[in-house]
C-alpha cells in the first residue's frame, strides 16, 4: 500500500518536474512547479511529517510560487524560444550538465546499495507541531536563529533596492 | 476496515452538503438580504408557491429559476484566452476552499453501538496549518482567472487579487497564532473542546474572550480574504467590469460565486471554531445540561449531537449573515488605504496581540 502510494506520487513529482524544466511558458511552468511542491508536500504526509508538510503548501505553494506568478504576470513574459542564446546561457548550460551528471552518479550509486543510510528512528509524536517545534527551540536554536537574521538582513535589503528605484 | 472507510465517506459527504446548502442559503440571504437593507423588494420573479404566503420569499426565484439559467446559459471562452487555464481557474477558485473545512469540526463524537465516530472529516495535528495551506491556494483560482483570460480587465483584476490576498494572509495568520497560544493546540477538535469549559462556573470560556482582538482581526482579514466590499478592488465593477472573472459565463462564473460563498462559510466556520465556542452549547456537556449551581439535567445522547451540530450551523450563519451586512453597507475602499490598513493596521495589532498573549502566559506561569 505505502509502496504503491510512494511509487505514484514519485511518478507524479517527477512528471511534473521535468514540465517545469521543459515548458517553454513561464507562467506554465511555474504552475508546475507549485504542482511539484504540493505533491512533495503530499510525500511528506507519506512519511508522516504532517507539519513539515502543511507548511510546504503554506509557505512555498501558498505563498512564494504566488509572488513568483505575479512578477511573471507584472513583466509580461512570453514563450521562450529554446533555441535562443547568449554566453550566459552556455556556462548555465554546462553548469546544468555538470550538477546532473554528478546527481544521476549519486542515484545509481545509492541505488547499487552504496552508501545508503538507514532511516533513522522516528520517536511517537514525530512530524507532529510539538516535534518540529521541541527540536526546533533546542537543539537546533543557534541555526535557527541565525535562519531568521539571514531573512531580516534579507528585508532590509529588499526596502532598500525597492526604495531607491522609487527615487 | 470497510466500515470505517463508509463512515469516512459518508463524513465527507455530509461536510460537502453542509457547505453547499449553507451556500444556497447564503444565497438567498445576499439577494433578499440586499433588498432588505437597501429598501428594495428583490427578488421576485418565478413566484410559484406565492399563493401560500403574503409576502413573497423569493425562494423559488433565487435557489430554483437563477440557478438554473446560470448553468444553462452559453459558456464563452475568449479566442484568445489560454484554454487550458481559463478552464482550471473556476476549478481551483472552488476545490481548495471546500477541503478546507475537512479539518473543521461539525461536532463532538457520534457513539453508535461500541463505535466512537469524531464529527470531524480529518483529525489532524497541525489543523489550523491545514486551513491556513488550503486557503492559501485558493489565491491561484484569481491569478489564473486573471492571466488566462487574456483582458486587461481580468490581468489587473487577477493582479490586485494576489497582492490583496498575499497581504491579508499575513494579518490573518497572525491573528490565529494569538489564539493558538490561549489555547495551546493546533488541533482544531482540541480547541472546540476546550471551549467547552467555564470560567468562574459561569461565563462559557469562548476564545473570543481570551483573544477579543485576534478575533476583530481575523474577521477584518477573513473579509478582505474573500475580496467582498469593502475589499472588492479585484472585481472593482466600476473600473475593472467584473476583475478577474470578466470573460467568465455560464456554469464557470457560477462557479467563481460558489467559490466566494464557500469562502465566507470558510471563514465564519473557522472564526466560530476559534473563538464562539465551535459546536459547544453553554453548559452542554455530552451527557446533558450543567447549570451554575449545580443543577443538572441528563439529556440523550442524540439530542445532544443534534444540538451541537445546529449550535455550529447557526453561528455559522449568523457571522455569515454579519458579512454580507457588511457588503452591503459599507464603500469601497481606496487602494492604498486597502494596503495601508493590512501592512500598517492589522499586521501591527497582530504582532502586538501575540507579544501580549505571550507575556501575559509567561507572567501567569503557564507552559
Amino acid at each position: 500500500m505505502g509502496t504503491v502510494a510512494f511509487a505514484l506520487l514519485a511518478f507524479l513529482v517527477l512528471a511534473s518536474a521535468l514540465t517545469v524544466v521543459l515548458h517553454p511558458n513561464p507562467v506554465k511552468s511555474a504552475l508546475a512547479l507549485v504542482l511539484t511542491l504540493f505533491l512533495l508536500a503530499v510525500t511528506f504526509v507519506l512519511l508522516e511529517a504532517h507539519m513539515i508538510a502543511a507548511l510546504q503548501v503554506l509557505v512555498y505553494a501558498g505563498a512564494i510560487m504566488v509572488l513568483f506568478l505575479f512578477v511573471i504576470m507584472l513583466l509580461n513574459l512570453q514563450t521562450e524560444d529554446p533555441e535562443a542564446g547568449g554566453p550566459a546561457r552556455t556556462g548555465l548550460r554546462v553548469a546544468a550538465w555538470v550538477g546532473g551528471v554528478a546527481l544521476a552518479a549519486q542515484l545509481v550509486r545509492l541505488a547499487l546499495g552504496r552508501g545508503a543510510v538507514a532511516p533513522a528512528p522516528t520517536s511517537p509524536g514525530f512530524g507532529g507541531a510539538e516535534a518540529v517545534a521541541r527540536s526546533l527551540y533546542t537543539d537546533f536554536l543557534f541555526p535557527f536563529e541565525l535562519t531568521s537574521l539571514l531573512l531580516l538582513v534579507a528585508v532590509i535589503g529588499a526596502v532598500i533596492l525597492a526604495q531607491r528605484r522609487v527615487r | 476496515m470497510l466500515a470505517d472507510l463508509a463512515i469516512s465517506t459518508v463524513k465527507a459527504l455530509v461536510v460537502l452538503m453542509t457547505v453547499l446548502s449553507l451556500s444556497a442559503a447564503l444565497l438567498w440571504v445576499e439577494r433578499k438580504g440586499s433588498a432588505l437593507i437597501q429598501d428594495r423588494i428583490g427578488a421576485n420573479r418565478a413566484n410559484i408557491f406565492g399563493g401560500l404566503l403574503p409576502f413573497n420569499l423569493g425562494l423559488v426565484n433565487t435557489l430554483v429559476a437563477d440557478p438554473i439559467k446560470m448553468f444553462t446559459k452559453e459558456d464563452v471562452v475568449p479566442v484568445s484566452a489560454d484554454k487550458v487555464l481559463h478552464f482550471l481557474a473556476p476549478c481551483l477558485a472552488v476545490f481548495p476552499v471546500i477541503v478546507t473545512f475537512a479539518a473543521i469540526p461539525l461536532g463532538d463524537v457520534l457513539v453508535i453501538g461500541d463505535r466512537t465516530i469524531n464529527l470531524q472529516v480529518a483529525d489532524l495535528n497541525v489543523g489550523i496549518l491545514y486551513v491556513l495551506a488550503m486557503s492559501s491556494l485558493g489565491v491561484y483560482g484569481v491569478v489564473l482567472a486573471g492571466w488566462a483570460s487574456n483582458s486587461r480587465w481580468a490581468l489587473l483584476g487577477g493582479i490586485r487579487g494576489s497582492a490583496q490576498m498575499i497581504s491579508y494572509e499575513i494579518a490573518m495568520g497572525l491573528a490565529l497564532i494569538g489564539a493558538v497560544m490561549a489555547f495551546g493546540t493546533l488541533d482544531l477538535q482540541a480547541i472546540a473542546r476546550a471551549q467547552g469549559e467555564t470560567i468562574a462556573g459561569v461565563i462559557p470560556a469562548w476564545g473570543i474572550l481570551y483573544q477579543p482582538l485576534a478575533f476583530l482581526i481575523f474577521l477584518i482579514a477573513g473579509i478582505a480574504e474573500t475580496k467582498r466590499v469593502p475589499f472588492d478592488l479585484p472585481e472593482g465593477e466600476s473600473e475593472l467590469t467584473s476583475g478577474f472573472f470578466t470573460e467568465y459565463s455560464g456554469s464557470k462564473q457560477a462557479a467563481f460565486m460558489l467559490g466566494d460563498f464557500a469562502e465566507i462559510i470558510v471563514v465564519s466556520g473557522l472564526a466560530t471554531t476559534l473563538f464562539l465556542g465551535a459546536w459547544q452549547v453553554p453548559f452542554l456537556a455530552r451527557d446533558g445540561w450543567h447549570f451554575p449551581g449545580g443543577i443538572s439535567l441528563a439529556m440523550p445522547h442524540l439530542a445532544v449531537v443534534v444540538l451541537q451540530l445546529v449550535s455550529f450551523v447557526v453561528k455559522v450563519l449568523i457571522l455569515s449573515s454579519f458579512q454580507i451586512l457588511v457588503r452591503w453597507s459599507l464603500p469601497r475602499y481606496r487602494y492604498d488605504q486597502l494596503m495601508n490598513l493590512g501592512w500598517k493596521s492589522l499586521l501591527p495589532l497582530a504582532l502586538l496581540n501575540v507579544m501580549v498573549t505571550g507575556t501575559i502566559i509567561v507572567l501567569l506561569g503557564r507552559s
